[in-house]
């Protein structure tokens, strides 16, 4: 799916020709397979991670329904139980390190990023090439890992088990990593870009909100990752030759590993919604064709959560045997994420107000992310309340909320960047009525999956479970048909625009008429961003206020 | 209409103290939140179809919120999260914090079963016997990977760990049978790792517990006249191995071969000793019991007199607990040479 040289760009009106034959767009500027596997072009490399996120979401996404059609009967369905683990353990690795993590920030912040700030690339091109492979290398050893021996611990690796089991640990483990270091690089590119690339007018509080996001999540790389990165070489090195930091029998504490685990582990959930929050900014602003409605308090809402997120990891371990007092501590420090979350919620409903809503396929999905990250969210601050998340730990109920805050929002935010940017990125349209269609049942779909999780989990069903109690079973029929309704979904998907990719009407510039930054440029973007002089920024980004009766006031 | 709640809600049955607990809080939290969400999203649907778009070029006021506005975003979820965070931490401290006439019962898991003991009573294997209406601690820890002993009913958790101890309590107030789960992913069988809590009526359980005491006791032909706890030797082995945790001997000596401040207890009964003034001894019980009340009158050569006394620390059954630990980390495939991984089960 490399884009080939067939996607010439359709979105240029004849007018401009003239401009693209000095100054063609980047996806046909060099067409040899060198040109896109050396390239240093920012552009480039987020489309080449898109590849590989999504090759990557199709992996995790098959194992998915492996596992749900398991559980569709309480005993043995289509495989053993040490397949079963093997099956969960690679769906949640793959998700979450080689999905989640990346896929906003890898794919759209190194897009969109310095187009958003009148940049040519980023502060480090060819340290964002590394950051690709470094990913690639760390994903196939991992891959290798569980496909040769594989893993069955879960993909939390909690010790001693991991400590002890025969499976192969090692190359998972080594290869999370390294995967761990492209995150780290990455997070620094984007800082600094952040900070030494912003064109003259960009003040801080001129930055569009997806670029907030962006630096708020690579704070959270930058600064959390090599914590994994250690303990991963740890549980690595116990597993190998039996060192003892987490085993009892050797002095070590395995209570110790959940610490340092969740310490990179919980912040990590920031790093995959942030992002998410960051494009339903831009997307909600620019289809209800409106100033986002308090615009600082989203800005510094983005780093209060990925500064609290840092102090609230213990919530994962309110019954691993941690101190009431400390359960106490972390239950309230998670509470302040729930407000900081609802800032949000509310200025993105506030910035309807007013607005002129447009309703297309980005803006279905930000009424899909609204629902799960309110619903997502609430049931976090109910798993907040310490005394309840006494019975639902590690039940389906925890199952369920994450998947709606994580997955949903982030899926979510996924799509929605891709319907929103895909002119952009490709100078093409896609269907609009399919893509309706698609959100339709991707919603629907998900809601089927997950509502019945909650219940089931209320009704006291522990994860990863291979064989059920049969009383467990009606939920779980409904949950593995919500699945399926969902991969329908994604297969419509996969169908549109893969043919609008390559026979989609030419999209024009900026079809959404939207007003943020990324869309001054030509679409596609040539192959340093802009033709001529970089362009102007007088205003704030989604300014629609008619320039004839506009009182601006200074911003709040 | 909490029966009605807890069907729509799918709740099992609320069988405890803690139960009740928490079910009103889970009705609070959850009715609040879908109120407040149902706000947000029928306010959000009223305004998607109040300012659509009507022009395609459209311009728009800049609207920004007030002080007040944004103060209001804050504030009223926060009052409401730390509502319930407040009385959630109280019913969190209530059932981590046992009352000091709780029984106690000692739960171990093991790759996949749940083990129980009484201080004085009978051992099990996945079926818990308690008398309703009547708190019970658990006094939870695990023989191999971390599991978490789980009763929907009770709405209790706890995780097990190896070489901790944690504990949690119940009050059950309905007899009944509960189902026992893991929640913690242990390996292959986790979700086969079930057990059940049988809760009596408190004079039916009075009388089962003495019948399992007796039922021992009768086994033995020289019961004592004492009547306190006379533990059966595989009993014994695990109380020891508890006994050496939390009487610190394991803080010396180690269980795996590895060098330590004291000899290492793999393999060292029945071994033969060299000791600090020459001699020779053969390691048996009653030279370990010495070594216990008299640390220095046989000194293992190599080792300075550091061990303090145990006389008058340890009970009879206690001190014989110990040594029927030491004795049985004597089997044949790790008596030789170092040991090659932890002492508890190694997992398959």
């Amino acid at each position: 799916m490399t884009p080939s040289s067939s996607i010439a760009s359709p979105g240029a009106a004849p007018a401009h020709d003239e401009h693209h034959d000095h100054h063609p767009n980047y996806l046909v500027d060099g067409t040899t397979i060198k040109s896109w596997l050396l390239t240093v072009d920012h552009k480039r490399i987020g489309l080449m991670f898109l590849f590989w996120v999504l090759l990557f979401f199709l992996v995790g996404g098959i194992f998915a329904l492996l596992i749900r059609v398991e559980l569709l009967t309480p005993g043995p369905t289509i495989m053993d139980a040490m397949t079963y683990n093997r099956t969960f353990t690679l769906h949640g690795l793959v998700m979450i390190f080689l999905f989640m993590i990346p896929a906003i920030p890898a794919v759209f912040g190194n897009f969109m990023l310095p187009l958003m700030l009148g940049a040519k690339d980023v502060a480090f091109p060819r340290l964002n090439l590394l950051s690709l492979y470094i990913y690639l290398a760390g994903a196939m050893l991992a891959l290798w890992g569980m496909l040769n021996g594989g893993l069955d611990t879960g993909w939390t690796f909690y010790a001693p088990y991991s400590t002890h089991t025969t499976t192969t640990v090692a190359p998972v483990l080594f290869g999370a990593f390294i995967i761990g270091f492209s995150s780290i690089v990455t997070g620094i590119n984007f800082i600094v870009t952040t900070h030494t690339m912003r064109a003259p007018g960009i003040t801080w509080f001129k930055m569009p909100l997806f670029v907030w996001a962006i630096y708020a999540t690579s704070c959270i790389q930058v600064l959390a990752t090599p914590v994994i990165g250690l303990l991963l070489v740890l549980v690595t090195v116990e597993n190998l030759f039996g060192f003892g930091m987490f085993d009892p029998a050797r002095g070590g504490d395995p209570v110790l590993f959940q610490h340092l685990f969740w310490f990179y582990s919980h912040p990590a959930v920031y790093i995959m919604v942030l992002p998410a929050f960051g494009v339903m900014s831009e997307v909600v602003a620019a289809f209800s064709r409106k100033n986002i409605f308090g615009y600082r308090a989203v800005a510094y809402s983005s780093l209060g959560i990925a500064f609290v997120g840092f102090f609230a990891w213990g919530h994962h371990m309110f019954v691993s045997g941690q101190s009431t007092f400390v359960g106490g501590l972390f239950g309230v420090l998670t509470m302040l994420v729930g407000v900081f979350t609802a800032i949000k919620v509310f200025n993105w409903v506030g910035t309807v107000y007013k607005g002129a809503v447009d309703f297309k396929t980005p803006f279905a999905y930000f009424c899909g992310f609204l629902f799960f990250t309110v619903f997502g969210g609430m049931t976090g601050i109910a798993l907040g309340t310490v005394s309840l998340d006494v019975p639902w730990h590690d039940t389906y109920f925890v199952v369920a909320h994450f998947h709606f805050i994580m997955v949903g929002a982030t899926i979510m935010a996924f799509l929605a960047a891709l319907h929103y940017w895909f002119p952009k990125m490709f100078g093409r349209t896609y269907h609009e009525g399919w893509g309706l269609v698609s959100a339709a049942l991707i919603i629907l779909g998900f809601n089927a999956t997950f509502i019945p999780q909650f219940l089931v989990g209320n009704n006291g069903m522990p994860r990863r479970y291979y064989e059920y109690p049969e009383r467990f079973q009606a939920l779980n029929v409904a949950s593995t048909a919500g699945a399926s309704l969902l991969a329908f979904g994604f297969v419509i998907i996969a169908m549109y625009l893969t043919y609008a990719l390559l026979y989609g009407r030419a999209s024009g510039k900026n079809p959404w008429r939207s007003k943020g930054y990324e869309w001054l440029t030509e679409s596609p973007p040539p192959t340093h961003n802009f033709v001529g002089p970089q362009p102007t920024y007088p205003e704030e980004p989604h300014f629609y206020v008619d320039p004839k009766k506009a009182e601006v006031p200074d911003a709040v | 209409m909490s029966e009605l709640l807890n069907n729509i809600l799918f709740l099992p049955e609320a069988a405890s103290t803690f139960a009740e607990r928490v079910d009103a809080l889970h009705y609070f939290v959850v009715g609040t939140t879908m109120v407040m969400s149902a706000g947000v999203g029928l306010a959000a649907l009223f305004m998607f179809f109040r300012y659509r778009r009507r022009l395609p070029a459209q311009a728009t006021e800049y609207v920004v919120p007030t002080l007040k506005t944004e103060f209001l975003f804050v504030s009223v979820p926060l009052v409401f999260f730390l509502a319930w965070f407040g009385i959630g931490f109280r019913d969190f401290t209530w059932v981590t914090t046992p009352p000091k006439d709780a029984m106690d019962v000692y739960v171990m898991g093991k790759q996949w079963m749940w083990k129980f003991a009484y201080p004085e009573g009978p051992n099990g294997v996945n079926v818990l016997h308690v008398p309703a209406n009547r708190p019970v601690r658990l006094l939870i820890t695990s023989r191999d990977v971390l599991h978490s002993f789980y009763v929907p009913s009770f709405r209790i958790k706890q995780d097990a760990l190896p070489g901790r101890y944690t504990q949690i309590w119940f009050e059950a107030t309905k007899p009944g049978t509960y189902q026992v789960l893991c929640t913690e992913y242990c390996g292959l069988s986790h979700s086969k790792m079930l057990a059940e809590v049988v809760v009596l009526p408190a004079e039916e359980y009075d009388v089962w517990i003495k019948e399992q005491r007796r039922g021992r006791l009768q086994d033995r032909q020289d019961a004592l006249a004492d009547t306190s706890l006379v533990p059966p030797v595989a009993r014994m082995v695990e109380q020891g191995q508890v006994l050496a945790g939390t009487q610190g001997c394991l803080k010396c000596h180690s269980v795996d071969g590895s060098q330590h401040i004291g000899p290492t207890f793999l393999g060292m009964f029945d071994r033969l000793e060299r000791l600090d003034d020459g001699k020779d001894i053969r390691v048996d019980e009653a030279y370990i019991t010495q070594s216990m009340m008299d640390p220095g009158a046989h000194l293992v050569a190599g080792y300075q007199n550091v061990m303090p006394t145990y006389q008058g620390k340890l009970q009879g059954p206690e001190t014989a607990a110990i040594v029927e630990y030491i004795k049985s980390l004597r089997t044949a495939n790790i008596r030789e040479g170092a040991s090659e991984g932890p002492a508890y089960d190694a997992i398959q």
